[in-house]
Parts: structure tokens; C-alpha cells; sequence
């Protein structure tokens, strides 16, 4: 890929765009779409500009954890596919994927978006664990805001699958009516800095041009659940406080873009 | 007393496929890429190459090499989840995907390059490497890669004395006798480029199902050169 560095420093310098765009809009199409695949308890399709991500949330039941007894579980799990952007390895997760998925599972555990208490079947024996995976289709830039938006749209849009509390079974063929005890709805929006601008929704490009980022998972009432700094230059403080004013207001934004599909 | 399956379990015809969809051109960063949907599988495929090869003693100073990675996402199961990475399942599916493929593309003018080709499926009820295989070959073809023909596969098998066309997950896991005869067949010479069996079979009837295949893949020939033809004729506009 050619990145034109000096010119996105140039036009940032100015406050623009190589695509044209404000600094902080996000690129259209967004796209939310659900239930996209009818194996996963929950699925989404997320896309933003030409950057589609897929999320789809599996549930099983596992013995609790021993310093918490009477709660269920989350993990996410992260895909960089080499389907997705022809610079992804095939291999075990590299640290690029490990990051993503430990920012989107951040920003959700910390929340406390889902109701773990009521995950519990029996204390110290059973409860539900949550697996939320996340898969690139195709890498356009901004992957963390793309799946941080599909991991919480696929989270609202699962069914408990049916439960035999006889036998134990679970039959994934048959889903219930009941949804996940939500209790949030935590969404990351990242803003990059280049040449002292801060703009958000990088392409590609802009990405690779990036001297730092930072990511803040916010809920509607402005409570911060994650944080990550990003990239090879410092911030300061000033910087740190305007990038989370424009994460809190966008993340509103995109929450509402969310809320129009479920 | 010997069982018949005399209706099946869907409904279907015995020679009727699932419903099929088809796109081409769907992964802007790809070279080339499709969509392949049968029933309720689902495959993703992005092709990316003629492109430099990644350990360098794998380059073939002859001819280019095609490179397959089939993988499952790890919630299209239909029953628990699936650990991400490979198996031993994914790599043999890979491998024959192939070798299935293989015999279409001439890579002769792209010497110590690759085409690599990924597929995802993020929703599976049986026949995956089919679909993946389908997919495939339109995603090749998007991508400008010299072909000589098209692969087209679909699996066949029977399923308590009765021969039929793409078995669904119901269907491969029916209690009785049944045989899943994954199959891949060129368009222009009928060749079969794919061929595994799963069950117990006899030849009468396995080549009964594979004269049933050639019906049969004929069918997914026309949805793939379909998508190619739209996707080409949007281009036009």
C-alpha cells in the first residue's frame, strides 16, 4: 500500500482530510447488521466505510470461577484474518489481534455491560459463559470502533439457547426468548493524532501515518470503562482531555446508530 | 429388512439442491472474492495474488503456487464453539481445496508467486468445502487469474438406499446408513477434481450419486457464472 504520510501531515496541518471528510466524521455507510449468522447465539455485521468486522456471541455453561462463585463469565477473541488486509499473517493471534480483543473485552467487562449474577445457575457449580468472537472481513481502517460497535450489537441481539436443567444439555438448535442481562451499553471511539490534529475513524492510510491514539470506551453517562494510548508519540494532558470529549459525544453518536437496528 | 428414505427430511427432492445465492467482488481489499450461500452454509473467500512467497523456499521458479486456508469462525457451529485457529480438520480441508482447484488455474506466467486463497464461514450446516470450493473458484475468476475452466462442487451421497443431492446437517447425521460424497467437478471437461467419501457405499451407487454430482454441479455452475456476470456488468456502467 502507498501511504501519501506527507500529505495527510500536510492537510492535517490544515485541518483536512486526504478523503475529504471533517476530522471527526466518521465515514458512511454505518451499517448494523444482525442475526447474521443463525449458528451464533447472537451475530453482527458491522460496517464502516469499506471496514466490515463480524462478531458473533456462543454461550456454554462452565463451572464458575473459584474467587467468584456466583457469577458467569465474558471472554472476546479477536481474528485479524488474512482475508481481511493482505499485510495479515495466517498463525496464531499476533499482538495486533490480542490488543483488539483485550480493548473490546475491557470496555465491556469493566461496565459491567452484562449482568454476571444472573449468569448463575448454581453457586460454584453452573453458570453462563459468554464467548464473543470477533472476525475481519475487510480491513479499511478503524478496527477497534468496528468491533467494539459489532461486539455490543451482537451481545444485544443473542438468545439463550434451551437449557435442559434436568440432563443438563443445552440444545443450540432451539433458542429462547430471553436475551442477555444487559445492563450497559459501552461503545470505543479512538481519536488519532497526526501533525497535532486530532481526527477520528482513520483510513488505513491515516492510520499508518498516526503518531498516537487513543482509545476511550464510554457509556451514555459519560462513565469511562477502558482506555488505551496507542502509537510511538506522547500526549499531553490538554490532548487527552479534548480526545475524550470527542469520544464521549461519538460514542453517543454510534450508540444511537445502534439503537435504531435493536 | 432393508430402511428406504422415501421423503426427505426437509422436504426436498432427492436431486434438489438448497437454496443457493452467489456475489462476486465482496472484500473491497481483496484481488478478487466471493460469496457462496447453499441452505443455511455460508462462505467467505478473498483471493489476494499473483504475490510474493512468504517463506521464500516455498517459491517455485516454474510457476506460480496456490495456496488454500479454509477456516470455520468459531461460532458457526451448530453446537458449541469452535476453537479459532487451525485443526487437523481445516488443514486437510485446505489441502484437498487444493488440489480441487489446482487443475483449473495456470500459474505458468507467475513464477515464484502465490495465489493465496482464504475462506471464512460464518454459518455452517454441512457442505462446507463445497461451498468453500464454489466460492473459490468465483473468487479466482474475479480476480483475474488465468482459468481454464470452472470447479464447481456440491456433495452427493445416500442416505438409507436412496441416492441425493447436497445433504444437509440433518441428513448426514440421519440414524441409519449414510454416505457424504463431497464431489468437485470442471464445467467444460467433467472432470472430478474432488472426491472423498464419508459412510458406507456401494460402487452401483456411488456411481449413481456421481452421475447425480453432474447434474448437480452443473446447477452451482450457473449460480457462480452468474455472480461473475453481474459483478461484470456493473463494472460497465
Amino acid at each position: 500500500m502507498i501511504v501519501n504520510k506527507y500529505l495527510i501531515m500536510d492537510l492535517a496541518a490544515q485541518n483536512k482530510r486526504i478523503d475529504g471528510r471533517d476530522l471527526t466524521s466518521y465515514r458512511t455507510p454505518i451499517r448494523i447488521d444482525l442475526d447474521i449468522s443463525k449458528t451464533a447465539e447472537g451475530s453482527s455485521r458491522v460496517q464502516v466505510g469499506d471496514t466490515v468486522v463480524m462478531a458473533g456471541v456462543k454461550l456454554s455453561i462452565e463451572k464458575p470461577y473459584n474467587d467468584t462463585p456466583d457469577e458467569g463469565g465474558i471472554t472476546v477473541n479477536a481474528e485479524l484474518t488474512p482475508m481481511s488486509n493482505p499485510d495479515f499473517e495466517t498463525g496464531p493471534p499476533g499482538i495486533n489481534a490480542v490488543e483488539l480483543a483485550r480493548v473490546t473485552d475491557r470496555g465491556i467487562r469493566e461496565a459491567k455491560a452484562i449482568d454476571l449474577k444472573k449468569l448463575c445457575i448454581a453457586p460454584g457449580e453452573k453458570a453462563w459463559f459468554v464467548m464473543i468472537d470477533i472476525v475481519t472481513i475487510n480491513d479499511a481502517g478503524n478496527l477497534f470502533d468496528a468491533s467494539g460497535l459489532a461486539a455490543l450489537a451482537a451481545l444485544k441481539a443473542a438468545k439463550f439457547p434451551v437449557f435442559d436443567k434436568e440432563t443438563g444439555v443445552i440444545d443450540y438448535k432451539k433458542k429462547t426468548k430471553e436475551s442477555l442481562p444487559m445492563l450497559k451499553e459501552p461503545l470505543p471511539v479512538t481519536v488519532h493524532k497526526i501533525n497535532g490534529c486530532l481526527l477520528l475513524d482513520p483510513i488505513l492510510q491515516e492510520e499508518k501515518s498516526s503518531e498516537a491514539r487513543l482509545t476511550v470506551t464510554s457509556d451514555m453517562d459519560g462513565t469511562i470503562s477502558a482506555l488505551q494510548k496507542g502509537g510511538d508519540e506522547p500526549l499531553t494532558m490538554d490532548e487527552i482531555s479534548r480526545m475524550i470529549d470527542i469520544a464521549l459525544e461519538k460514542a453517543n453518536f454510534l450508540r444511537k446508530e445502534l439503537n435504531k437496528v435493536i | 429388512m432393508k430402511m428406504v428414505y422415501k421423503k426427505r427430511l426437509d422436504g426436498r427432492k432427492f436431486n434438489e439442491l438448497r437454496e443457493m445465492e452467489a456475489q462476486a467482488g465482496v472484500i473491497p481489499n481483496a484481488d478478487g472474492s466471493a460469496r457462496f450461500v447453499i441452505g443455511k452454509t455460508q462462505a467467505l473467500v478473498a483471493v489476494y495474488g499473483p504475490r510474493e512467497v512468504h517463506p521464500k523456499f516455498l517459491q517455485n521458479p516454474k510457476r506460480g503456487i496456490l495456496r488454500c486456508y479454509y477456516s470455520m469462525m468459531p461460532f458457526s457451529g451448530s453446537g458449541e464453539r469452535i476453537r479459532p485457529g487451525t485443526s487437523r480438520r481445516a488443514q486437510e480441508i485446505s489441502m484437498v481445496m487444493n488440489k480441487a482447484l489446482e487443475p483449473v488455474v495456470d500459474l505458468s506466467e507467475f513464477p515464484n508467486s502465490a495465489v493465496d486463497v482464504f475462506v471464512q464461514l460464518p454459518q455452517t450446516d454441512a457442505g462446507t468445502r463445497c461451498a468453500a470450493i464454489s466460492a473459490a473458484s468465483i473468487a479466482l475468476a474475479d480476480a483475474g487469474i488465468p482459468m481454464k475452466d470452472m470447479v464447481s462442487a456440491v456433495a452427493v451421497g445416500e442416505v438409507d438406499g436412496t441416492v441425493l443431492a447436497d445433504l444437509n446437517y440433518d441428513e448426514e447425521a440421519y440414524d441409519g446408513v449414510v454416505s457424504d460424497i463431497p464431489v468437485a467437478m470442471t464445467h467444460n471437461s467433467k472432470e472430478i477434481t474432488l472426491l472423498q467419501m464419508d459412510g458406507e457405499v456401494s460402487k452401483e451407487q456411488l456411481m449413481k450419486a456421481l452421475e447425480m454430482a453432474k447434474e448437480a454441479t452443473e446447477k452451482v455452475y450457473e449460480v457462480q457464472m452468474k455472480a461473475l456476470k453481474e459483478k461484470f456488468r456493473t463494472q460497465e456502467k
